[in-house]
């Protein structure tokens, strides 16, 4: 399967150069903000050192959200043969193999590396060889331990997991009417996304609802499995709830089951919002049995040539640069929208 | 009444009344009301058969396992690649020819079962690896094969009838109750009824000396690792069909601890030799009771692994008979002092 997309990305590689010299104007789809290409129209195919070249080490492949992030970059460059260059490495889960290939990116002597790590701890020493090189560094969606001195990046694109906790308690604000009973499903204990999404979520909540109460908060691990088990036993201590925040979108699927599993109607009797607009979530939206889900976006690959290219300029760039995500209402939630969800 | 104190079954179902007591008077009764809802019971107590049912499964399968003093520590991963089976042909993403069909993507996936537990048959019977090792081998594969089935996503069904496997209910109980029934009755009924219980033991005290006394060893092992590999695919089946999909990462993560947890509580020795099934089904209850029990009282998430091991270790130590005799010798010295 890899292989055949390999080959079939390798192709449209190929023809877009091939397309490039004869046609101008070649591209499928509009390269939002690279400014280079639509100045100049008919493009003679570009000398090999004005190009943008990019190394990224993807982690490898954990899950449907990391391969969208992967096929993400991988289509951008190959939309963008003209003006980018990309080096891709898959480092298979292990940070040694990370390191590895960041090393031979700095031997490549590329603009710009770009990685998600794989682990918090131990890029002192690669990250080191980067600034002393002069390469600008990209981490991608995830940080690295916050001791670590954050000179030795240049910037990080990711996801504001606070501003998501917040984004979900107002629209379960909206959703209550200003008033009711909360439950919160919590993810993985010590998890930076599930600490920082409750600290948005409980700390809107107090500030601004004054109406509604979070009766109760539990841990269900980011699983399906465990959501439904966590609110089986929520609906049975307590006799009214009426909203549920979860803090990823398996969670409230699981929750979901258990609400049928209680007689009452999810997204109706007691309104769910989650996190992260899996495609799933989505279709649960679209059958009205979920109300919300707060985005935390794979698809990072315009920010990150972007950014990239701002760095080759010499532009000086934000710390950490805000992914684009977006909150789903039902109201935004159409058919067409779940097609096109990438995971 | 004697009698009873003394079989296996005891001390497990003493472990399993006073947690459910205790739960009873600290939650005021509540913990055990039971209502009526769409045609079904619903209440705590059946939260606990449910979603112990896959335990109870486990249970059965790794008993004998354990009883042969062998151990599987894979089962979890045969979860993982049953549930994804399953789900990926009832979502025709797989094997497309069988239009969804429910029953034959159950029936697949319980053959793959019998074929990974074949596969660490194999391994342990013919090719004398150490249990533990031979099935890790598969516990760490299984969840790759499992994603590689499955694509790395988590396969979402909306199939109602696979759903039944976890959310159906007849006379009111949920149905993953009666494949636990039913699994320990056929188990019950091949190792009381015939000589096959027997076996299971005599290779668990000694397998040479039960060669010498003309028992197939490799041939009986065989079939009890097949045996298990089955039980583990239909946990796989009802833990995936109760989240109406095929989580690979996180199916059955870690359970072949709880499994092996239910049976120690039962009683049956790990080291192998004689088993109760029926102890190692109330081990699974008493398992699922602490997990219901723990989410039923709020205990803050930051302390819910400790305090599960607290309530672990109260029962083993109250099932140590070297730990009694000593309660009561000190609880005894106590006494005197007391008195002079």
């Amino acid at each position: 399967m890899k292989k055949i997309f390999a080959l079939l990305l390798t192709l449209v590689m190929v023809l877009a150069l091939a397309a490039c010299g004869s046609q101008p104007a070649n591209d499928p789809a509009p390269a939002p903000s690279d400014g280079g290409q639509t100045d100049t129209p008919a493009p003679p195919p570009a000398p090999e050192n004005t190009k943008l070249v990019v190394g990224f080490a993807q982690i490898g492949q954990e899950s449907g959200w990391r391969d969208a992030e992967t096929n993400d970059v991988q289509w951008y460059a190959a939309r963008n043969t003209d003006t980018v260059e990309l080096h891709f490495a898959d480092a298979q889960q292990k940070q040694e193999n990370q390191i590895k290939a960041i090393r031979s990116f700095i031997e490549m002597g590329v603009d710009v590396i770009a990685f998600p790590p794989v682990v918090e701890t131990g890029w002192e020493a690669v990250l080191t060889e980067c600034q002393e090189a002069g390469i600008p560094v990209i981490l991608v969606d995830r940080g690295i331990d916050a001791n670590t001195d954050d000179s030795l990046y240049t910037t990080m694109i990711a996801s504001d997991h606070v501003w998501a906790g917040e984004q979900a308690a107002i629209a379960m604000n909206d959703l209550l009417g200003g008033s009711g009973v909360v439950v919160e499903l919590e993810g993985t204990v010590g998890a930076s996304a599930a600490v920082q999404r409750k600290q948005g979520f409980d700390e809107y909540m107090a500030a601004n609802c004054s109406g509604i109460e979070i009766a109760a908060s539990q841990t269900g691990d980011f699983t399906r499995a465990q959501g439904k088990e966590v609110m089986e036993s929520f609906l049975k201590t307590y006799d009214k709830i009426d909203g549920v925040f979860c803090h990823n979108d398996d969670m409230a699927l699981g929750a979901i089951e258990a609400i049928k599993e209680a007689g009452l109607k999810p997204g109706v009797d007691i309104k769910i919002v989650g996190v992260d607009g899996v495609k799933g979530a989505f279709e649960a939206i679209l059958a009205g049995e979920m109300n919300c889900t707060v985005e935390c976006t794979p698809i990072l690959a315009n920010q990150i040539f972007d950014t990239a290219a701002k760095l080759k300029a010499g532009e000086s760039v934000e710390k950490w640069i805000m992914s684009a995500d977006e909150v789903y209402t039902s109201d935004r939630v159409t058919e067409d929208v779940v097609a096109g969800r990438a995971y | 009444m004697k009698k009873f104190k003394n079989r296996m079954e005891f001390r497990p179902l003493l472990s399993l009344i006073v947690i459910l007591v205790a739960c009873g008077i600290l939650s005021g009764g509540s913990f055990f009301s039971l209502q009526i809802v769409d045609g079904h019971l619903y209440g705590r107590l059946i939260d606990i058969l449910r979603n112990g049912s896959r335990y109870m499964v486990l249970a059965t399968g790794m008993t004998m396992v354990l009883a042969t003093g062998g151990t599987d520590i894979s089962v979890g991963s045969v979860m993982a690649i049953s549930g994804a089976l399953a789900c990926s042909i009832v979502d025709m993403r797989i094997l497309p020819g069988l239009g969804g069909n429910t029953l034959a993507a159950v029936v697949i996936a319980l053959a793959v079962g019998a074929l990974c537990g074949a596969w660490n048959g194999f391994l342990v019977a013919k090719l004398k690896v150490q249990p533990i090792v031979a099935t890790m081998i598969l516990m760490t594969a299984g969840r790759g094969i499992a994603q590689l089935i499955a694509d790395g996503k988590i396969v979402t069904i909306t199939s109602d009838s696979y759903y039944y496997i976890n959310g159906g209910y007849i006379l009111g109980l949920p149905f993953p109750l009666y494949i636990a029934a039913f699994m320990l009755i056929a188990a019950l009924l091949i190792t009381k009824k015939t000589a096959f219980g027997l076996a299971v033991e005599a290779i668990g005290v000694n397998s040479r000396s039960a060669r010498l006394a003309g028992i197939k060893v490799d041939r009986n092992i065989w079939l009890i690792y097949i045996f298990c590999g089955v039980c583990a695919a239909i946990a796989g089946l009802i833990e995936s069909a109760g989240i109406k999909g095929a989580d690979c990462n996180n199916c059955g993560l870690m359970i072949e601890m709880d499994g092996i947890l239910a049976v120690a509580i039962g009683g049956t020795s790990l080291s192998g030799g004689r088993f109760s099934l029926i102890a190692s089904i109330i081990g699974a209850l008493v398992v699922q009771t602490i997990t219901t029990m723990i989410l039923a009282f709020g205990v803050a998430p930051e302390v819910i692994r400790v305090f599960k091991a607290l309530i672990v270790i109260v029962i083993c130590l109250a099932q140590s008979p070297a730990f009694i005799a000593k309660m009561k010798e000190a609880f005894g010295r106590k006494k005197v002092v007391a008195q002079s």
